[in-house]
């Protein structure tokens, strides 16, 4: 049986994604250490909250250069929403706080014209040499993107005020704007596909 | 583009589906589980519950339907109802919600968003709103499921709420909830200028046209219950008028 380690950034909710990799037939544990995120094999960062709350989480435990560390590798991760926008330098919601930096883009508020939060499904276009997302519709809930995906990343864009990273990838790296274990059969497919990825030794 | 959310919405009470109107007499309507997955398999986009329990024994049934919801969803829940503190909020996640949506107890505390916003996130933390047509115009907030008329003015509340936190409205026309009659389309309008929040229709809805009329005023969701309940139509049939008349709904 597979085994996903869910790193707990804080009050975020877990119980979706728990229940989503129960219905993939995977078995899930809770990450408390650092050492715990560098030996998983597939680890998860689900993100609700707010950027400066989660990176001080990351830091006080001391998990930052760990997770820093495995997604540098192109180990197993998955980052979800806030999960996602961590690997950035910054983010416009807590200025001042640096994120984990492996993505060297920072992240932006929506402009001003649309509603935000983005909340609902959106259509998600992947770019050609992404390996693990298709195109099809996911369910976002973010006040806060990417716009452009980085050199060296592939990933998904999608359109709302302008483009927005719906998701990167890199190795067996995912990160995911929008939520794929609430995003019905189309996030049930990503995740499994996903989680039939190579597992790399720490 | 982001698409408009068409969210059936569930009143359980004691574990059961229950429907009434204008809150009051109510009739069950079924399992909850049974008819979530359906509509979810219809084409619903996100699930609405709204415990209406009055004793302890049927708010802990509630809770164990929210965890049965959660094994099978996998569209994303709000769950409302008698949630007074963060720590019942925390209960309502913790079982498997993904938001949550308060009413009374924000209106009598309205740091409670605030509170919720803060340990949840902003997209987490719905503001429902009773809104009925008061005599000298507009609207006025209703508490306890509608049955107390409060001071409060809904669309100026509904702006106190976004400054407070709230990340999505749930705005129901206390006037046309059960009546089938369509959205109360000026109270929605309103909202949606007011806010730069999602705003979600709900009261009054039997027709995808009545549908698509709350979506061209502004609001970006539109909730039904009995439409879907009485298997007038489905999920999927609803989607389908939708489309026709232009609207981009997810396929």
């Amino acid at each position: 049986m597979k085994t996903v380690t869910l790193l707990k950034t804080g009050l975020a909710n877990l119980a979706s994604v728990q229940a989503a990799f129960d219905r993939l037939g995977a078995r899930t544990e809770l990450a408390e250490t650092a050492d715990d995120v560098s030996r998983a094999e597939r680890l998860v960062v689900p993100g609700v909250g707010a950027f400066e709350a989660a990176m001080s989480v990351l830091k006080e435990a001391d998990l930052a250069s760990a997770l820093r560390d495995r997604v540098d590798k192109g180990r197993p991760t998955l980052g979800i929403c806030l999960g996602l926008q961590l690997l950035g330098l910054a983010s416009e919601e807590s200025p001042g706080v640096t994120g984990l930096g492996c993505v060297p883009e920072e992240v932006r508020g929506f402009s001003p014209e649309v509603i935000s939060p983005q909340m609902g499904w959106n259509r998600v276009v992947p770019a050609t040499d992404s390996k693990l997302l298709e195109a099809g519709y996911a369910y976002f809930a973010n006040s806060y993107r990417f716009e452009t995906i980085p050199e060296r990343w592939t990933g998904a864009t999608s359109e709302y005020g302008g483009t927005l990273v719906a998701a990167l990838e890199r190795g067996a790296v995912l990160g995911c704007q929008f939520h794929p274990e609430l995003s019905g059969a189309y996030g049930e497919r990503l995740m499994s596909r996903w989680l039939s990825l190579e597992v790399t030794p720490c | 583009m982001l698409t408009s959310r068409l969210i059936p919405c569930l009143d359980i009470r004691g574990g059961r589906v229950v429907k009434g109107v204008k809150f009051q007499n109510l009739r069950d309507a079924g399992d909850p589980v049974t008819q979530a997955a359906r509509y979810e398999a219809e084409g619903a986009d996100e699930l609405v519950v709204l415990d209406v329990s009055a004793t302890l024994e049927e708010r802990m049934a509630a809770l164990d339907v929210v965890a049965a919801l959660r094994t099978r969803l996998r569209i994303p829940l709000t769950v409302g109802g008698g949630v007074r503190s963060t720590d019942d909020a925390r209960t309502l996640l913790e079982a498997g919600a993904d938001k949550v949506a308060v009413n009374s107890a924000a209106v009598d505390r309205p740091e409670l968003l605030r509170e919720l916003s803060t340990d949840f996130g902003r997209q987490c933390t719905v503001i429902a709103v009773d809104a009925a047509r008061a005599p000298e115009g507009g609207w006025s907030v209703m508490v306890r499921g509608g049955r107390v008329r409060t001071e409060r003015r809904a669309i100026s509340w509904i702006r106190e709420a976004e400054g407070l936190g709230a990340g999505e409205v749930l705005l129901t026309s206390w006037d046309r909830d059960g009546t089938r009659s369509g959205y109360d389309l000026e109270l929605l309008a309103e909202a949606s200028q007011a806010v730069r929040l999602p705003v979600i229709a709900s009261g009054g809805a039997s027709s995808p046209e009545h549908m698509a009329q709350a979506l061209s005023v502004g609001a970006s969701a539109v909730l039904a219950a009995s439409i879907f309940h009485d298997n007038d139509m489905t999920c999927g049939q609803v989607k389908d008028a939708l489309r026709e008349s232009g609207i981009e709904v997810r396929t």
